[in-house]
């Protein structure tokens, strides 16, 4: 493994070297570095020429240039006397403090978008396996293809457009009609029967279950106006935890064996001790204590997993560490929600943003800082994930089709194993496996698609220094832009073929 | 098998090659089909036996593909497309039944909005309103679709065909090839799609429509190059490979006939989505002003000309939208349809 790991280092070192130096020349001959100067003449453009061809070292010839570019890369991996810059702009600015600021937003986005894109895709791609030529799957195929369809800057501009308008005069005054209401029921009735399945009775239990239970939530939520002051509670934490912890065991494990059950209710009983003894902390954190804090929580739930869980031990620590974890993402959920009323106040009353990547001179606590910046990354991440996601669920449900006609899964079911076994431990598993490398492939693209999205929605990410560093013929920030795109690509192929080999013992690393 | 011994070996290794393909056809699929038990049925009332027609492979994929209603709806929609937009401006210098040019100015017409009515039907002066130029949009409009339609058709088939020889090649053979292919492909991968088009479009779209989509092609087949030489890696150890090649077949016959039809479903669905892919890739090219250069049109490009249009003029963001995506669509419908017919693992009987 670790030889494996040297020698893909060595190879990505080298992989990124061939693809720069690839780059390098496309971007120096895609135009004229002067085309922007055209008719004018005269001393200024005596000056500006001359000031650019210093900064761009245009007396030298390309590969010269290109020479002296890595050289300039050389300073920042090699530690010396010389500042480390990524080389200068046409204006003479160095690249890496643009660099820098450019950086955050664009990771934030392409992170967020990718895991919900890979999450809610491989869960619904598997839904619509295990129900397949059910009106579910060719819903979901139909609304998958309309998705893979939409040209992502046709898809952002819409949202913003209409999308946000309408969320933001509506969240102003939250308001539904009764009709509206059982609307919603109905939609989220028939999308639960139709996932759940079985016959004709147990679909109409399903489809009556969920429509009240959606129309009442959504009534309640209305009337104590959740929508202006929305928050879970102590109350909603302590139902959400335990719901939380059965919905995994439920998963992972089944409730055959009692000891995991109690761990992982145990686990959710210390979640709850801890978000309330925590409290105060929390109020006004930093990164620190919320790391510090997530440390604790695991290593907790690794406690009362190895504690309780007896003779099954090794299952019901991951499975106490996942909900552990679980309630720590409900409890930092619930602070951001808290800290709603106080952004949409400062933003007059229109909380969704459609342009830029944070407000400007925000001043407030941490929750409120973080809130500001979801709610920034609500709209692209949206544009980003709906394509995305489609791409996950075809191949996840593809994947899952054909392991499951697999033989060893005949086998499973053969010898007697519950058919959650079956999915989880026998199919899942391998039916993952092509999807770690659409992963590796698909962030990329995403990093690619962030550049649309960032110019649709105004972000002074790196797609836009991109873009504008492409128009200029500016070969300094397209680079720093690809180092970073490069690296990421690299680095998560190589996490891809890792995962490859881990998933799938026919396959070594050597 | 005894009556064969004496044959030559050629005709020994097609008789045991068409024998594993069989089994591993049989062991695939699920239950009796309709037809089988309809034969079980008869024969066991005592009716006379009755022989069933033999149906060639290409056959057994047509009926499937022809059975698949999605699939027959995106053919149907495509062909309307198609036809829509090279019978009525026209192509190559033959006229069309539309009377209007896509790059003639005109004054504007009741503000170019859309003259197209659904009930009672009617065309009008400019189905599709007419742009801030006043060129007839619905001439424009069909201009860009056939545009995009030749570049999306050339991005799919050289991606696809590079793509899947990469991808074979390296899965197959392993070692030295592996690496060298892989290394290569990981190159290309490196860069996202977006942003080598990027840097490369402004230049290549200059000189025509044909070289832009012959260069989106040679750097879009990456993806598949990995999927498909994933599913090499794991199918090349399979039992089915192993008796191939005891029974002397060389490594090409063994790609194309053995391998490559078991991975034919996911080059397919790459291919459609490579298709689709190109119509969008393009686009955002165009919206990002690399793409199509003028006098050409396309969609992405009538899109981009119309942008701030949107609040004031809606319908010239919305007509070439809803094309790409009608195109897009119906291209992965096809595709899914392809799938379903060509993949002989998929079970066709509906649960």
């Amino acid at each position: 493994m670790f030889y494996f790991i040297a020698k893909r280092t060595v190879i990505s070192f080298f992989i990124m070297f061939a693809a720069t130096t690839l780059m390098y020349f496309l971007t120096i001959s895609s135009g004229d570095p002067f085309e922007d100067l055209g008719e004018t003449s005269g001393p200024e453009k005596a000056a500006i020429v001359a000031a650019r061809t210093a900064a761009l070292n245009l007396d030298q010839p390309p590969l010269m240039r290109y020479l002296l570019w890595l050289q300039e890369v050389g300073y920042c991996i090699v530690p010396g006397g010389v500042q480390c810059t990524l080389g200068t702009d046409r204006v003479g600015n160095a690249v890496l403090p643009q660099l820098e600021n450019a950086i955050g937003s664009t990771f934030r986005l392409v992170i967020v978008a990718t895991v919900v894109a890979l999450f809610l895709g491989v869960l619904v791609g598997i839904v619509t396996a295990l129900r397949q030529y059910s009106t579910f799957d060719y819903s979901v195929t139909f609304i998958a293809f309309v998705l893979f369809s939409l040209p992502l800057f046709w898809l952002s501009t819409l949202l913003k457009q209409y999308v946000a308008i309408d969320l933001n005069t509506w969240l102003a005054n939250p308001q539904l009609s009764y009709l509206a209401i059982a609307g919603f029921g109905l939609v989220a009735g028939l999308i639960w029967s139709v996932v759940i399945g079985g016959d004709r009775r147990r679909r109409l239990t399903v489809f009556g279950t969920a429509a009240i239970a959606t129309s009442v939530t959504l009534f309640v939520l209305l009337v104590t106006d959740w929508f202006i002051n929305p928050a879970l509670g102590p109350i909603g934490i302590l139902v959400a935890s335990a719901a939380v912890a059965l919905g995994w065991v439920a998963l992972l494990a089944g409730f055959r064996r009692r000891r995991i059950t109690y761990a992982a209710l145990a686990t959710a009983a210390a979640g709850y001790v801890g978000y309330l003894a925590t409290a105060p902390l929390m109020t006004d954190p930093n990164w620190l204590i919320v790391l510090a804090l997530l440390v604790t929580t695991i290593l907790v739930s690794l406690a009362v997993g190895t504690i309780v869980g007896g003779p099954y031990a090794g299952q019901a620590r991951r499975i106490s560490v996942v909900v552990g974890v679980s309630i720590g993402l409900l409890v930092v959920a619930d602070r951001m929600l808290q800290a709603y009323p106080t952004l949409s106040a400062k933003a007059g009353g229109r909380p969704i943003p459609t342009t830029g990547s944070e407000s400007v001179n925000l001043a407030g606590n941490f929750w409120v800082i973080n809130l500001d910046y979801a709610l920034h990354l609500l709209l692209p991440t949206m544009a980003l994930t709906l394509i995305s996601f489609a791409t996950y669920t075809r191949y996840t449900r593809a994947s899952q089709l054909d392991v499951m006609n697999q033989d060893y899964i005949r086998t499973a079911r053969a010898k007697g194993l519950s058919e959650r076994t079956v999915l989880v431990k026998h199919a899942f598993r391998n039916a993952m496996i092509p999807i770690t490398t659409l992963m590796a492939f698909d962030f990329a693209g995403v990093l690619g698609g962030a550049v649309i999205t960032e110019t649709v929605f105004g972000w002074n990410g790196m797609g836009k220094m991109f873009v504008d560093a492409i128009g200029n013929v500016d070969p300094a920030p397209v680079m720093a832009f690809f180092i970073v795109v490069g690296s990421a690509a690299v680095l998560f192929n190589m996490l891809a073929d890792i995962a490859y080999a881990f998933l799938d013992p026919r396959i070594t690393l050597s | 098998m005894d009556k064969h011994t004496n044959s030559d070996s050629r005709a020994r290794l097609e008789l045991a090659e068409r024998n594993l393909q069989t089994q591993d056809t049989e062991i695939s699929t699920s239950g009796p089909t309709l037809d089988q038990v309809d034969q079980a049925r008869n024969s066991g009332a005592g009716s006379a036996p009755r022989n069933t027609e033999a149906k060639s492979q290409g056959r057994l994929i047509r009926e499937r593909f022809f059975h698949h209603r999605g699939a027959l709806a995106g053919m149907a929609l495509l062909a309307l497309i198609i036809i829509l937009a090279f019978s009525s401006i026209g192509f190559a210098g033959i006229p069309g039944w539309w009377d209007k040019e896509y790059d003639v100015l005109a004054d504007r017409f009741n503000e170019g909005k859309p003259t197209l009515s659904l009930w009672p039907f009617s065309l009008g002066e400019h189905p599709f309103g007419q742009d801030v130029l006043g060129r007839d949009y619905f001439a424009l409009t069909m201009r860009g679709i056939q545009t995009s339609l030749i570049i999306a058709f050339i991005v799919g088939m050289v991606g696809t065909a590079i793509g899947t020889l990469i991808g074979a090649v390296a899965g197959y053979f392993r070692g030295w090839t592996e690496a060298v292919l892989m290394r290569f492909t990981d190159v290309v991968i490196t860069i996202p799609t977006l942003v080598i088009a990027a840097v490369m479009a402004g230049i290549v779209a200059r000189s025509g429509i044909i070289p832009f989509a012959v260069f989106l092609g040679l750097i879009s087949w990456t993806g598949l190059a990995r999927i498909v030489r994933g599913e090499f890696l794991s199918l090349r150890e399979k039992e089915f490979v192993e008796s191939a090649k005891s029974v002397g077949a060389k490594s090409a016959r063994i790609i194309v006939r053995h391998i490559l039809p078991n991975t034919v479903g996911v080059i397919i669905v790459s291919a459609t989505l490579a298709i689709s892919g190109a119509i969008l890739l393009e686009t955002a090219l165009s919206f990002l002003g690399l793409g199509v250069k003028a006098p050409d049109t396309s969609l992405g490009k009538a899109i981009n000309d119309n942008r701030s249009a949107l609040t004031t003029r809606p319908w010239l963001f919305l007509w070439p939208g809803v094309f790409i995506v009608a195109i897009a669509l119906a291209v992965n419908f096809i595709g899914d349809g392809l799938r379903d017919a060509f993949d002989p693992k998929q079970t066709r009987v509906k649960q």
